[in-house]
């Protein structure tokens, strides 16, 4: 019995067999073909261009910060473009499906696309983006070399990109939860979804999770201990505030998702009662803890980009930060808010009245330091000198196009209104509203920002403008079709309607999408033409804006050790005092700069991590056991190798700065 | 705030009242791998706390199951806890020796504390497997899941502790008490407090608490 055919089939490969391929679904057999060519083409350019070495030493294996963050940016923006083909697949399927007409997506396949969307765009676009931007800028911003912890660093994006293979091969091999995307129990349990969807889900999660909660432990010891001498807290540029305010949200939030999803997963493997509807288990206690991480998640994401418009804003108006102190305050105040108001995601689980109440109100609370920050970025541009460039532009959509958000989400903080709204249009509105105009457009003018920093060269204006434009535009005929269907009482998450006067409103969400996606080619073709375009846009300053900060007095991009020299800070705009005071760069008297040494254990372990999350899914127990087993012992032997570090010899500090000084003046 | 440096205002004698805007030597942030330590562990509290949650909510779901008065054994769970509190002591006193910097006796104390952390592993073991045996597995009741959960994720991080603390006796052994591992001994000592502190939640709210009526 143990040892016929279909039994060794199993022990060999758990649950997986050839019909977990999409052999017979067209569309997603067509796009893994292509997905497949284009990484067969990109792995033969790569070999060809005998490019391995030079990625695996110079990028894969790097513990620099500023490429961590450059490959967070990479990922992030890759996971764009599935997330958002997910959403066009959606408006396009919604604005077809009427009456007679099913679409093109059928239920089951819809409602993989809406749980990949969600999932794909939080976790494997907006925080990876966030984190890459966390990571490059934040060292250079306080005057470091590097981070606390770097080899930590790197294991950490890897183990983000583990989590992201993870979602992809969802795509491919079986299929993604069909849950929505937190995966609400019962729904989300074993009796209801029996197949390897929800498992993706947990595992990718999970994985990524950790290097998630990682990289914030590194970032806030970075913060508070590598901070250059003169730098007190209220001296810390802002956007350093709000990665500090961000990270600690990740370190506190962040286990609670592992919790929870741990807990999930025990109920699915297991046969625990936690969530089921017998023997005692609770499934809104899934829906109370899931929330309590989920939101300070949008928190952890608004935070940075705050941040960002900060800087951005200061900069473009030649001014200092309107408010500083009070922008501070406004976010610790945000940060502590957030843990307060998670209750507000489910006002009809039917807490009472009391309990609504407390929540609805400190909701509302949470729009007056808000309020504030808004005020200090208009009185900031006030009397400014302001020249619209593209960051500024994104700035200027987003103050507009956030407070609208932001109105609507005090209309569905008030209970009675909430339990008309729950679950409809207007709130997946009112929260892409906020995501989209806040974090991702925050994110955007960040891009443009700092971009010269990591690469030397400016951004093309031109498609710049054109991309925000097409965006802007795009967003509200996207998204405003939305309020008003939802208002209208249509619930989100369908994939079919019977009522055609519900249609032209679909249709015009649908052409706002299309604007978006010309959005997203006009930023590839930003990146394509800027590129092309290098040398005419080469900042030689290392200083293209005029920047008020820290990271802006090193050369573009800069050198491995960020400064030859740590700076010594008096005033909050430290660079621009520099400037001001007329500081003379030192040109001789370098000293060898002790750096971390690059190291290949972090790719190692987050591939030993994906073996085992597939394995998990699949339920291959003999690679379960091989994988982990494989995970400690790479562990164990990594913390053998007591030779981390390296000096970068004097000459060499010597000979890059004098290539700068030749640089700068021959600028001048 | 955390800032102690003292900051050289100004260049000197050859330009007076200007200020100095570079650190000419190089600049020792301080270490930060207890603060990110100390961050970890509060982190892995926070998991504690929900477990420590759901099983507030679930604690008394018995399903019509055994209830807690019915299967914990204290005496068994007051060897268990005292074996677990001792080795917090031995740890401590490793802790000591390692400070005098004398290696065997630092590496004998926490032979004992791995010892002892074993012995507690062994019985909760045993105190796992007759509940499952009894048909009061973690599958049978809210009440038995929470429990399992709760005291399994203690006992898991304790085995892990197990291993990491073999790990730095070896490495203690072979490169002795240098700088390296002494931080990373002082990161285990507070884990292992850390799951001390734990376990005294565990055995106040579930066993202490569970055998109420």
């Amino acid at each position: 019995m143990m040892f016929n055919q279909p039994d060794i089939t199993k022990l060999i490969f758990g649950r997986l067999t050839l019909d977990a391929l999409p052999l017979h679904v067209p569309i997603v057999l067509g796009t893994m073909i292509v997905v497949m060519l284009a990484g067969a083409a990109l792995v033969a350019v790569v070999t060809y261009n005998r490019l391995w070495g030079y990625l695996w030493h110079e990028w894969f294996t790097s513990i620099d910060h500023k490429k961590i963050g450059v490959m967070y940016m990479i990922l992030g923006l890759v996971m764009l473009l599935r997330g958002f083909s997910d959403a066009i697949m959606m408006r396009a399927q919604q604005a077809f499906s009427f009456g007679s007409n099913h679409g093109f997506l059928p239920p089951e396949h819809y409602d993989q696309i809406f749980t990949a969307h969600g999932v794909i765009m939080i976790f494997f676009v907006a925080m990876p983006l966030i984190t890459g931007i966390m990571n490059f800028v934040v060292p250079l911003q306080i005057g470091a070399r590097d981070v606390a912890f770097p080899f930590l660093n790197n294991f950490s994006f890897w183990m983000t990109a583990s989590g992201t293979v993870l979602v992809m091969a969802s795509l491919f091999v079986g299929e993604f939860a069909r849950t929505g995307w937190l995966a609400y129990p019962p729904l989300s349990g074993i009796a209801q979804s029996p197949d390897v969807g929800v498992d993706y889900y947990i595992w990718s999660l999970q994985i990524a999770g950790v290097g998630t909660l990682l990289s914030g432990i590194n970032l806030l010891a970075t913060i508070i201990k590598m901070r250059a001498p003169g730098m007190s807290l209220m001296r810390m540029p802002i956007f350093t505030w709000t990665a500090l305010c961000t990270n600690v949200l990740i370190v506190a939030a962040f286990p609670v998702l592992t919790a929870v999803l741990a807990l999930l997963a025990l109920d699915r493997y297991a046969g625990t009662n936690f969530f089921t509807t017998e023997l005692g288990g609770n499934a809104m206690m899934y829906v109370n803890l899931i929330w309590i991480w989920g939101h300070p998640e949008v928190y952890i994401l608004i935070l940075p980009a705050f941040g960002i418009f900060s800087e951005v804003v200061s900069t473009f108006s030649r001014k200092r930060l309107f408010g500083y102190t009070s922008m501070v305050y406004a976010t610790i105040v945000i940060t502590v808010l957030s843990y307060l108001v998670w209750l507000h995601h489910f006002f009809t689980m039917g807490s009472g009245a009391s309990v609504n109440s407390f929540f609805g109100i400190t909701t509302m609370i949470i729009s007056i330091p808000t309020g504030a920050k808004l005020f200090n970025w208009l009185f900031t541009m006030y009397h400014g000198r302001i020249t619209f460039d593209v960051p500024m532009l994104w700035t200027i959509g987003f103050m507009v196009t956030f407070t609208i958000g932001g109105m609507t989400g005090v209309l569905l903080a008030v209970p009675p209104a909430d339990f008309v709204l729950h679950n409809s249009l207007f709130l997946v509105a009112h929260f892409h509203n906020v995501i989209i105009g806040g974090v991702l457009f925050g994110l955007f003018a960040g891009i443009n920002y700092w971009f010269p920093k990591a690469f030397g060269f400016k951004l093309d204006e031109f498609w710049g403008k054109v991309s925000f434009w097409l965006w802007l535009s795009g967003f509200y005929f996207a998204f405003m079709p939305l309020y008003v269907l939802g208002l209208m009482g249509v619930t989100r998450r369908l994939s079919h309607f019977d009522d055609p006067s519900l249609q032209i409103w679909f249709q015009i969400a649908a052409f706002g999408a299309g604007l978006v996606a010309l959005g997203i080619l006009a930023m590839l073709m930003q990146f394509y033409v800027s590129f092309r375009r290098r040398d005419s846009l080469r900042d030689l300053t290392g200083d293209p804006w005029g920047g008020r900060t820290l990271e802006w007095s090193t050369s573009s991009p800069p050198p491995a050790y960020n400064f030859a020299f740590t700076p010594l800070v008096h005033d909050l705009d430290a660079w621009w005092q520099m400037k001001e005071q007329g500081h003379s760069r030192p040109e001789s008297g370098f000293i060898a700069i002790h750096m971390p040494k690059n190291t290949g254990a972090g790719i190692i372990l987050a591939g030993l991590s994906t073996a085992f999350g597939f394995a998990m899914i699949w339920q291959i127990w003999w690679l379960v056991i091989v994988s982990f087993v494989a995970l400690i012992a790479t562990a164990i032997t990594h913390t053998f190798n007591y030779k981390r570090d390296y000096h970068i010899p004097a000459d060499e500090v010597a000979r890059v700065e004098a290539a700068r000084t030749t640089l700068l003046n021959n600028h001048v | 705030m955390s800032d102690t440096h003292a900051l050289p205002l100004t260049n000197g004698a050859d330009s007076p009242g200007k200020l100095n805007f570079y650190l000419m030597h190089e600049h020792h942030p301080e270490n930060g791998t207890l603060l990110g330590f100390w961050l970890y562990l509060m982190s892995d509290c926070l998991i504690f706390a929900c477990l420590f949650a759901v099983y507030g909510v679930l604690g008394r779901n018995y399903a019509g199951g055994p209830t807690g008065a019915q299967i914990f054994e204290l005496p068994t769970v007051a060897i268990n806890t005292s074996l677990l509190l001792l080795s917090s002591i031995t740890y401590g006193f490793s802790m000591l020796e390692m400070q005098r910097n004398r290696k065997s006796a630092t590496l004998i104390w926490l032979g004992i504390t791995g010892l002892l952390g074993a012995g507690f592993i062994f019985l909760e073991l045993r105190e796992f497997l007759h509940l499952i045996s009894i048909g009061a597995g973690p599958q049978r009741s809210a009440f038995l899941s929470s429990f399992f959960t709760l005291v399994a994720t203690h006992g898991l991080h304790v085995t892990f502790g197990i291993i990491w603390l073999i790990t730095l006796m070896v490495q203690t052994g072979k490169l002795g008490l240098t700088p390296e591992n002494k931080r990373r001994l002082m990161c285990l000592s507070m884990f292992w407090h850390f799951l001390d502190v734990v376990w005294v939640g565990v055995f106040t709210f579930v066993y202490l608490m569970g055998v109420l009526p």
